[in-house]
C-alpha cells in the first residue's frame, strides 16, 4: 500500500539541500545544463534504473517486432516464434550495422544488409557461411548471436528493461507505484492496450525538466490559461472554480524509490467515467455502464478510486503515466543535457467502441501533445527554463518548497518533485 | 491538363474550377497565416469543417477515432485554436513566431458531394526563438464555392516527415 508523505531528515548536498528548519528545498540549476552531470546521469541513473521500452499490445501477435531507441540505445523489442518477448540491442555482432531498419513489421528473423549475417528472432545466429572461411563450430557457443539486453521484465503488460545485469527486480523496483499502475489497468476487463499513431517530439531542455512539469499541478491555472478557457466553453462551466475546488482534496503520494504520484478531481471529462454535458446522453448512459461494470468487478471503493480520480504519476527515471483526461504514456530520453527525445502514447481499452475511442482521442488531443491546447505551452516553459539556466553561475538554484512542512501535500505543491529530487541526490551526490 | 476523377454515380452540383482559381485561393490562404490574419482565416472555413495534423507518417486515410492525431478539431475546437492562438496567453506563440507558408504541386483530384477534392505539397517554415523549423508534407482539401467564394470544408494536412524531432509542437497552423 501506498503510504501517505513522511518527514525526511535534513540533507544538504552539492545540488540537493533540503533545510526543513527554513523550510526550504533547493535544486542546482548546474543539475540541468552541466555536461559532466550528464555523463554521470547516464552511469548512475540511466545505467542503473528500470526503463519503460514498450507495452505487450504494442507486439500483438509472434513474430512482430518494433525497433526503439531508449536512452540512447537502438533496441529491438520483438516476440519470437514461440510468442515469446525479448529485447535485443539493434546492432550486428559482426561488425555493427543496426540488423532492423524500419520502424516496426513482422519478422522470422533478422538479416543484417551490410554483409549478409543473419539470426532467428531469438537471437540465435542463423548464417550459412562457405566452408573454409570460420571454424566449423564457429557460433556454436552463442557468441555470435544477437546480443540480449541484460534484463527485461514485465507488470501489467508495461515492459521495462534494465542495463544493469545486477538490478533488483522490476517489481521491487517499481514498489508502490504497482498499485497506481493497476488502477490504469485494471480499468477494462478487456485489458488496456497502446492506440496506433504515437507521438515523437523533441524539446530543447533537460529531461528533468519535463519530469517536473509532467506532474506539476501548480503550473496549470498560469501556463495553461486558454486551455481552461476552451474547457469551461466546452463542458458548459467555469473549469477554474471546479480546479480551485480540486486543490483542496488533492494529495501527492510519495510512492518509494523515487516515484511519485499527485491523486486528485479535475474539471475535465473522463473517458473512463465522468461524463461533461457535451458527451451528451450517450455519453453520459456509456459513462454509467462503465462505472457499474468496474463496480461488479472490482468493488465500488476500487471502482470509485478508479472512475472519480485523476492521477499523474512519474516513475523515475524517465517515465510518466498520467491517467488524467485521456490516459498517457510517456517516456523522455536524454539526447544530450539540454536535449530530450519525447515518446508519448495513448492507452484505452480493448475493443473500446469507435464513439467512446474518439472521446477518449479528443480528450486527449485537446490538451496533450505537440498539436494539443496546452503542451506546447509546457514546452515553450521548459525550453524557457533551460535558457535561463545560463545563468545559473549569478543565479545558481531552483526552488522547491511549497507545502514542505504540510503535513498531507496537495498536487498545488511540490512535494513530488521532491520524492524525485531525493532519489536522484541519492544516486548522484558521493556520500 | 487537370485529370479530373468523376467517382461513378456521384451526385454532385459542385462545379470543378480551373486550377488557377484554386490556387489563388491557396496562396491567399497562406497570406493570411503568413500575416497572422487568423479570424480572416477562420471566415475561409464553412461552419461544421474540420481540420486535422495526423501524425507524421500517418496514412493518407488515417482515421481519427481509432488512431492518435497531433491535431483534429471539428468546428467548435477550430474556432477554439484560433481564438486561443489570438491570445497573448497562449505561451508557446507568443511572441509570435514568423512563419512562411509556401504552397506549389497544387492538383484537382475529383469532385464529390460536398465539394471538390484538391491537394497541394506544402513546405511551412516557423521561426522562434532564434531558431527556424521546416515542416513538409501535403494538404489534402475539399472546397465549396458558396455565395460566390471559395470556401474550405476540410483541411487535412499530412507530414512527411518522421516524427517532429527537431520541430517540437505544431503550434502554428502549418
Amino acid at each position: 500500500m501506498a503510504t501517505l508523505l513522511k518527514a525526511v531528515p535534513e540533507k544538504t548536498g552539492r545540488w540537493v539541500v533540503e533545510d526543513r528548519n527554513k523550510g526550504v528545498f533547493k535544486v542546482a540549476r548546474e543539475a540541468f545544463v552541466s555536461d559532466a552531470i550528464f555523463e554521470k546521469e547516464r552511469e548512475r541513473i540511466f545505467d542503473k534504473c528500470w526503463l519503460y521500452l514498450g507495452h505487450a499490445t504494442e507486439l500483438k501477435e509472434a513474430n512482430d517486432y518494433l525497433t526503439r531507441n531508449v536512452a540512447g540505445r537502438e533496441l529491438i523489442f520483438n516476440r519470437d516464434r514461440k510468442g515469446s518477448y525479448n529485447a535485443f540491442f539493434n546492432v550486428c555482432p559482426h561488425r555493427g550495422a543496426m540488423v532492423a531498419r524500419e520502424k516496426c513489421g513482422s519478422a522470422l528473423g533478422f538479416k543484417c544488409f551490410y554483409h549478409g549475417w543473419a539470426f532467428n528472432n531469438n537471437g540465435k545466429f542463423a548464417t550459412r557461411m562457405g566452408e573454409g572461411f570460420y571454424p566449423e563450430d564457429f557460433g556454436k557457443d552463442g557468441s555470435v548471436d544477437l546480443v540480449r539486453v541484460p534484463r527485461l521484465e514485465e507488470y501489467r503488460g508495461f515492459y521495462f528493461i534494465n542495463f544493469d545485469e545486477g538490478a533488483v527486480s522490476l517489481e521491487e523496483y517499481l514498489a508502490d507505484s504497482r498499485e497506481i499502475i493497476d488502477l490504469v489497468a485494471d480499468q477494462s476487463p478487456n485489458g488496456m492496450e497502446i492506440i496506433g499513431g504515437g507521438q515523437q517530439y523533441s524539446i530543447n531542455a533537460n529531461w528533468k525538466l519535463l519530469l517536473e512539469n509532467s506532474f506539476d499541478g501548480y503550473h496549470a491555472e498560469d501556463t495553461h490559461a486558454t486551455y481552461f478557457e476552451y474547457l469551461s466553453d466546452y463542458i458548459g462551466g467555469a473549469a477554474n472554480d471546479d480546479l480551485s475546488a480540486a486543490k483542496v482534496e488533492s494529495r501527492a503520494i510519495d510512492l518509494k524509490n523515487g516515484h511519485a504520484v499527485i491523486e486528485g478531481k479535475a474539471p475535465w471529462g473522463r473517458p473512463i467515467a465522468r461524463t461533461i454535458p457535451s458527451w451528451g446522453e450517450d455519453g453520459a448512459a456509456d459513462i454509467r455502464a462503465a462505472r457499474a461494470e468496474l463496480e461488479a468487478r472490482l468493488g465500488v471503493e476500487k471502482a470509485h478510486r478508479i472512475a472519480d480520480g485523476d492521477r499523474n504519476m512519474g516513475i523515475f527515471p524517465s517515465l510518466v503515466i498520467n491517467d488524467i483526461m485521456a490516459i498517457t504514456i510517456r517516456t523522455f530520453h536524454p539526447v544530450s543535457s539540454g536535449l530530450i527525445h519525447v515518446n508519448a502514447w495513448a492507452m484505452g481499452p480493448v475493443g473500446e467502441p469507435r464513439l467512446q475511442r474518439k472521446r477518449r482521442l479528443d480528450n486527449f488531443l485537446e490538451f496533450l501533445g505537440p498539436g494539443g491546447f496546452a503542451t506546447p505551452d509546457d514546452v515553450e516553459a521548459l525550453e524557457s527554463a533551460h535558457r535561463g539556466y545560463g545563468n545559473a553561475k549569478f543565479a545558481p538554484w531552483n526552488d522547491i518548497s511549497r507545502g514542505l512542512l504540510k503535513d498531507q501535500p496537495t498536487n498545488f505543491d511540490e512535494e513530488q518533485m521532491r520524492c524525485f529530487w531525493r532519489e536522484w541526490a541519492r544516486r548522484m551526490e558521493d556520500q | 491538363m487537370t485529370e479530373v476523377m468523376m467517382k461513378p454515380g456521384a451526385v454532385t452540383t459542385e462545379p470543378v474550377l480551373s486550377r488557377s482559381e484554386y490556387e489563388d485561393f491557396l496562396y491567399h490562404e497562406a497570406a493570411l497565416l503568413d500575416a497572422w490574419r487568423l479570424d480572416e482565416w477562420l471566415e475561409l472555413f464553412v461552419e461544421g469543417a474540420t481540420y486535422e495534423v495526423p501524425t507524421a507518417g500517418a496514412p493518407d486515410d488515417a482515421d481519427s477515432s481509432e488512431s492518435l492525431f497531433y491535431i483534429a478539431d471539428d468546428y467548435f475546437r477550430l474556432r477554439h485554436r484560433i481564438k486561443r492562438l489570438n491570445s497573448k496567453q497562449a505561451h508557446s506563440e507568443w511572441p509570435r513566431s514568423k512563419t512562411l507558408h509556401t504552397v506549389t504541386n497544387v492538383r484537382i483530384l475529383g469532385a464529390e458531394a460536398d465539394g471538390v477534392r484538391v491537394t497541394s505539397n506544402f513546405v511551412t517554415y516557423r521561426t522562434k526563438n532564434d531558431v527556424t523549423h521546416t515542416f513538409v508534407g501535403r494538404h489534402y482539401y475539399v472546397l465549396r464555392k458558396t455565395d460566390d467564394k471559395l470556401c474550405i470544408v476540410s483541411k487535412r494536412s499530412m507530414l512527411d516527415m518522421d516524427n517532429l524531432r527537431p520541430q517540437g509542437r505544431v503550434s502554428i497552423i502549418v
